[in-house]
């Protein structure tokens, strides 16, 4: 694993963001081989989102040959309402980018067979050729996109019914009324996410600190089931200072201190080295009005 | 019709109410809705085109125009197709995407033979919507005739059949305003209102009670308030009274058009008007002939006007003989003398117009599914251009492509 430790939450977007444009445009996807990305929805990841705005907006990023499918969708709730995932995603994110629809995917909460509706998600990402870089957030109880505390290490993309704490953390988007907050959810289990090459998570505020510790400090869990990324080849967590509040000085220092030698103020993070790549908004034309 | 999907980037839109940065799709001559495009249909745009950051309006509505650019809907009865046409294009500089020609009170044979020949038409490149024609007039009041021929003023001796006789027909009739105070009024607004006529009250001598009753009877409009009517007392508020009034049918708004040309109406009374009943305010020009034509003197049918200093006179005198503001002009005289936000200004110019007509799902607002008639702004309300079903049909030569 590593972890990756900034400021504040809004330099952990910023990172992430970068981090992901560096990956796209390392990979070059091109009409034979597009880069497929795993996507959150939820506040963390909000900022990361208006950061990749930006960097589309300046050309260093396109998102022309680039798949995506989401995490999660609640059961039940319509696609236009202001609180499901597809409403967050389009306004977030789609509607300000270059993606084709066609690339996009999302869980319907909707179809009419929600059983089926997983398993052909399944499917979709095998025949995408597998993710390459999946991104998620972390609950307060530790859970990786709907994967409530006791979901299967090994599970599926499935129908998940909401636990108690995710209810609750879900109210203040429902007008604080919990009995508005939809019982249940389609979610991609918590293998499905394990098969990506590679999976960054990002966790920012003091609420999520506890989350954390339970995720790299203790054992492999499944009633922390983000703990289930110890065993991935590749994890990335990135955090704020307020989210490493439960950890141990030992092992912030540890992983603060491998940051510092192996990234440095002139690293490749840094906007200047990129350059536009094909597709980009720089070379699209205009009809001015 | 265009049916390539077009995409307005940079710019701002007026919806649900205010201002947001935000693109706006267009196809078929329809708004689209995006989140459908995206996730439905799975369709990017066929065309963008950069709006540079202006504002997105939707294209503007007046239900009380008299003729303009030299052409009196009244008087010119030998060409009226021609001469609708040539105001209907002539008011597209104007930012206005669909109107209604107003004809004053008249003898009934002009209304046999015109009628006809005004017909409800949907706008494009050759001009702006003929939503309807605004009958106002020869129902009215001798002692409010204003500027219309008391010969020809009429009473509904026999109600409705009188109308009838009068007009011959209410196809392409969209507003007729009458006084309400005249015998048998009450009920030919209750007649009218079953046609899905809107009428209105004005050039009238009425008092509140008579126009609450023709509201309680159909009535939904005002015909530029405070002009051609009582003016308010405060134990006997008028007409003007329907902007407070409690006799107003559950559910129903009472719209009242005003002149905002700095002229017609003192910007206190304008504030007055805005501040008591916002919500149905709808800006008019009531233009004469004259209107979009260049300062000096014009032969304009029987009369000859002069044009000096953004307003008409009657040639030699100092007598004003109407409006000539367009409407971009009301609508800054409006913004400016209240005060008021960008986005009430521009629904007093659009939405309010559209709502008097029941036709604000289609006309007078940017949500999805209504007509793509819109208008593009400068923050000083300069129109940049004006489109109507998706198409530009007036460009300001100012701004280059």
């Amino acid at each position: 694993m590593r972890l990756v430790i900034q400021d504040n939450a809004s330099e952990v977007s910023d990172w992430a963001a970068r981090y992901v444009m560096r990956k796209i445009n390392d990979f070059g996807p091109s009409a034979d081989r597009f880069f497929v990305l795993g996507l959150p929805t939820g506040g963390t990841p909000l900022g990361m989102y208006k950061k990749l705005i930006e960097l589309f907006k300046d050309g260093k990023v396109s998102f022309k040959y680039v798949k995506t499918f989401n995490m999660d969708e609640y059961v039940g709730l319509p696609r236009d309402h202001p609180e499901s995932y597809h409403y967050y995603m389009f306004e977030n994110f789609f509607k300000h980018i270059d993606i084709d629809p066609k690339n996009v995917h999302l869980l319907d909460g909707n179809a009419p067979n929600l059983e089926k509706e997983c398993v052909e998600y399944e499917e979709k990402i095998k025949q995408s050729g597998g993710v390459d870089l999946f991104v998620g957030g972390i609950g307060p109880d530790g859970h990786i996109a709907f994967n409530e505390p006791g979901s299967s290490l090994v599970s599926r993309t499935r129908v998940k019914t909401l636990a108690q704490d995710t209810l609750e953390a879900n109210a203040r988007f429902f007008n604080n009324d919990i009995s508005k907050v939809p019982k249940q959810a389609l979610t991609v289990g918590v293998g499905t996410v394990m098969d990506a090459r590679e999976v960054m998570i990002l966790i920012t505020g003091a609420h999520k600190a506890f989350a954390l510790y339970k995720a790299i400090e203790e054992g492999v869990n499944h009633m922390w089931t983000v703990s289930a990324f110890q065993q991935h080849p590749r994890t990335l967590f990135i955090c704020d200072e307020d989210a490493t509040l439960e950890l141990r000085v030992k092992t912030v220092k540890y992983f603060k201190k491998l940051q510092n030698d192996n990234i440095g103020p002139s690293d490749t993070l840094n906007d200047a080295h990129f350059s536009p790549c094909d597709g980009a908004q720089g070379k699209t034309q205009y009809a001015l009005m | 019709m265009d049916s390539r999907l077009v995409q307005f980037v940079n710019c701002r839109l007026l919806r649900d109410h205010s201002i947001v940065k935000d693109d706006l799709w267009v196809r078929n001559g329809k708004i689209e809705n995006p989140e459908k495009l995206f996730f439905d249909e799975k369709v990017q745009a066929d065309v963008r085109i950069d709006c540079q950051g202006a504002i997105i309006a939707p294209g503007f509505i007046d239900l009380q125009i008299n003729g303009g650019f030299g052409i009196d809907f009244s008087h010119d009865i030998a060409k009226v197709e021609e001469g609708v046409a040539k105001v209907a294009k002539g008011i597209l500089a104007h930012g206005v995407t669909s109107f209604c020609p107003t004809l004053v009170t008249s003898p009934a044979k002009l209304y046999h033979q015109n009628l006809p020949r005004i017909k409800c038409k949907e706008g494009g490149a050759h001009g702006a919507t003929v939503l309807g024609v605004h009958l106002e007039g020869p129902f009215i009041s001798p002692q409010k005739k204003g500027a219309h021929p008391i010969e020809y003023i009429r009473t509904l001796d026999e109600g409705f059949q009188t109308l009838m006789d009068v007009y011959s027909t209410l196809d392409n009739v969209s507003i007729i305003t009458m006084a309400p105070e005249l015998a048998n009024a009450p009920a030919v607004v209750k007649e009218l209102s079953n046609r899905n006529v809107t009428v209105s009250v004005g050039h009238s001598m009425g008092d509140l009670r008579q126009g609450e009753i023709a509201v309680q009877h159909g009535a939904t409009f005002i015909t530029h308030l405070f002009n051609a009517m009582l003016p308010f007392h405060h134990r006997d508020p008028g007409l003007v009274g329907l902007l407070t009034s409690d006799a107003v049918p559950e559910g129903k708004t009472v719209f009242f058009g005003i002149i905002a040309d700095g002229i017609h109406t003192h910007p206190a009374a304008l504030r007055i008007a805005q501040r008591t009943h916002p919500a149905g305010l709808v800006l008019v020009t009531d233009a004469i002939s004259a209107l979009g034509l260049q300062e000096g003197t014009h032969q304009l049918g029987q009369m000859v006007v002069e044009v000096k200093d953004s307003r008409a006179f009657v040639a030699g005198t100092t007598t004003l003989c109407g409006s000539i503001a367009n409407m971009i002009e009301c609508v800054q005289h409006f913004a400016k003398a209240t005060g008021c936000s960008m986005v009430t200004a521009l629904e007093a110019a659009s939405l309010h117009a559209a709502q008097t007509l029941g036709i604000e799902r289609k006309k007078g607002t940017l949500q999805f599914g209504a007509d793509a008639d819109f208008v593009l702004l400068e923050d000083d309300y300069t129109v940049r251009s004006t489109w109507i079903s998706g198409e530009c049909v007036y460009k300001n030569p100012q701004y280059n492509k």
